[in-house]
């Protein structure tokens, strides 16, 4: 009896450090979430803070052509023209956050209003905007991107709203499903029963609980964002040079990889997945945090 | 006493895949000034389908087929949308079942109270604000609770909260879809002490329950429903004392009793599939005192000592 008893004991035992070991392993998305942050974060710092990191001009040419990388000047050695490829990067950072930021706030503004009316009133506002939203989705986003933006033509803001179009539907479906689930809550029944006005209902009640959703689909959709911009501008269809952008770097250096000038496209391939990595760090963790049953 | 609220003939359908599910079936009723009135039936009986259906809070696929709700005159059933929600809240006050979820649990209990007037009135948000505190006290729950959400709340308060948004523009009716299910018996017993005291103050109470006891206990009058009817209708210490309909004493019979050996009894079978209802009296196949007749027509609702009741058993001239 005892002996079994002892064997519970230290069975047990193992069992919960074994359980508490595995615990740790499940805090994942607290990694994914520090690490992401930490990634977006820098980038943010990099853009705000250019000019004090770099003292070169990111579009002036100068006779140091293709010079190799980690010299105590050029950190990331120089293109084909003489410019310095940190600085180039660093300013480039620039470019793609604010096109992230513009295309953002578009699709958002776009979106959200129609995913919450589409939701919420259900009926044959819905059914139209579904289709058309869906036919959208159904395009294959970059080649979505690049048919509005050659139609635009190449600046920052037309890339921004091309980028913007191909996300405005999964920003749609997204709140118009959530809409749906919060619209069948028993306090939003409770504000009706309250006489309070729709348009009230929408805002202070649906409004409020569709932000968590709109964080995750942000940080998803956005590491998305930067890779259809990169294509775009590696394309030629986004900033005109001699604008700093990540893609549009990758797209010259390519030429010279088989020269062995490898730096020249590596350094800004890097950051594009780098940034866009981060985002996606941040949106996994924040989508398993609000959907653990995913 | 002055007639508050006339329910006539009032027919509730859901048009489901399945069929048209018969929730509420002809059902009549009155409910006078400082009433308190409960409708009791089991689940599935189409109570908490008629009491949604009085401020037309019913959802699709439920619809209103036939009848007229009368609130002091004013057929809520012919009322435009806009009119029908100045109703919701003013004359009608809504709580529901489950106070876990019925309040926004992203919003300050004091600003959900607090959007009720400022919804219907026109006051500014600082004398909403005061308006809410004074309710709150009233409600018993200390008035510097007002920056509290839902979750620092326990279920018992929230009903309080609950409540205290349905009252807030001293509505003539109270509409409680079993507001105590969800909580403890010594909690439930403080909100009925709390809902009783409305009557005091010129409201009328409609309480929706599956608690026949609790019903007897605080009502005026009774009104048991059974597959989507009332079977049976009158003050509630008469039907206590002596059950007309054998639902009713079916159901007074399955209240247990801790002082008396009393055997507690179940009513034999299951509610009826209110797709295709019984013929004739829908409570025949579980009846004891079935006859022949009760299987083929309807029961006409007659009145007997000061009741209303739909039973064969009582009808004059039927071969028992």
């Amino acid at each position: 009896m005892d002996d079994d008893l002892k064997t519970i004991v230290v069975k047990h035992g193992l069992m919960s450090r074994l359980f508490s070991v595995i615990g740790r392993f499940t805090g994942w998305r607290t990694g994914f979430m520090i690490s992401g942050m930490i990634i977006i974060l820098m980038f943010v710092f990099i853009a705000i803070t250019a000019p004090l990191l770099t003292p070169f001009d990111p579009t002036k040419g100068s006779s140091d052509v293709l010079q190799p990388p980690f010299t105590y000047i050029h950190i990331f050695g120089t293109d084909n023209l003489g410019r310095d490829i940190f600085a180039r990067i660093v300013y480039g950072t620039r470019t793609i956050l604010s096109i992230l930021l513009l295309s953002t706030l578009i699709s958002i503004t776009i979106g959200m209003p129609l995913g919450l009316v589409s939701g919420f009133f259900s009926g044959v506002i819905d059914r139209i905007l579904s289709i058309v939203m869906d036919s959208i989705y159904a395009f294959p986003s970059l080649l979505l991107a690049i048919v509005i933006a050659l139609m635009l033509g190449p600046s920052p803001l037309n890339t921004a709203i091309s980028i913007a179009f191909v996300y405005i539907p999964t920003y749609y479906r997204m709140i118009r499903g959530q809409t749906l689930s919060i619209k069948a809550q028993l306090y939003i029944e409770a504000a009706i029963a309250s006489g309070t006005r729709t348009r009230k209902i929408l805002i202070k009640h649906i409004l409020p609980n569709l932000l968590p959703t709109l964080v995750v689909i942000f940080s998803l959709s956005a590491a998305d964002a930067i890779l259809t911009e990169a294509g775009l501008s590696y394309l030629g269809y986004s900033v005109t040079p001699p604008t700093p952008d990540w893609g549009y770097d990758l797209y010259v250096g390519r030429e010279y990889v088989l020269s062995g000038y490898w730096w020249l496209s590596f350094f800004p391939g890097l950051m594009v997945v780098l940034l866009s990595v981060g985002f996606a760090l941040v949106g996994e963790a924040l989508s398993d945090i609000y959907n653990p049953r995913r | 006493m002055s007639e508050l609220l006339k329910i006539n003939n009032l027919k509730v359908y859901y048009f489901t895949l399945r069929g048209i599910v018969k929730a509420v079936d002809d059902v009549s009723l009155t409910l006078d000034k400082n009433e308190f009135i409960s409708i009791v039936g089991e689940s599935g009986s189409g109570k908490s389908t008629l009491a949604h259906a009085i401020p037309r809070l019913l959802r699709p696929p439920g619809k209103i087929v036939n009848g007229d709700i009368f609130l002091e005159n004013e057929n809520l059933t012919k009322m435009s949308d806009e009119d029908i929600r100045k109703v919701r809240g003013r004359k009608i006050g809504f709580v529901f079942q489950d106070p876990f979820t019925s309040l926004d649990p992203l919003v300050r209990i004091g600003d959900q109270i607090a959007e009720v007037f400022l919804e219907h009135e026109l006051i500014d948000k600082k004398e909403a604000k005061e308006k809410s505190m004074k309710l709150l006290e009233e409600v018993g729950i200390p008035s510097d609770r007002y920056e509290y959400y839902p979750h620092q709340l326990s279920g018992g308060q929230r009903q309080r909260v609950a409540i205290a948004i349905a009252i807030a523009l001293n509505p003539k009716l109270l509409i409680a879809d079993e507001p105590t299910t969800a909580l403890d018996v010594i909690v439930q017993d403080r909100i009925m002490d709390l809902m009783q005291s409305l009557i005091s103050k010129g409201m009328s109470v409609m309480l929706i329950t599956h608690d026949i006891a609790l019903a007897a206990e605080r009502s005026n009058k009774l009104a048991i429903m059974y597959a989507g009817e009332i079977v049976e209708f009158g003050a509630a210490e008469k039907i206590v004392e002596e059950s007309l309909h054998p639902y009713t004493s079916g159901l007074l019979s399955s209240v247990p009793d801790l002082w008396s050996d009393k055997e507690v009894k179940s009513i034999p079978g299951n509610p009826p599939d209110l797709i295709v209802p019984p013929s004739g009296c829908r409570f025949h196949p579980r009846c004891p005192f079935a006859m022949p007749i009760c299987r083929e027509k309807k029961p006409p609702r007659i009145n007997v000592n000061n009741r209303n009741i739909a039973c064969w058993l009582y009808s004059e001239g039927v071969t028992k």
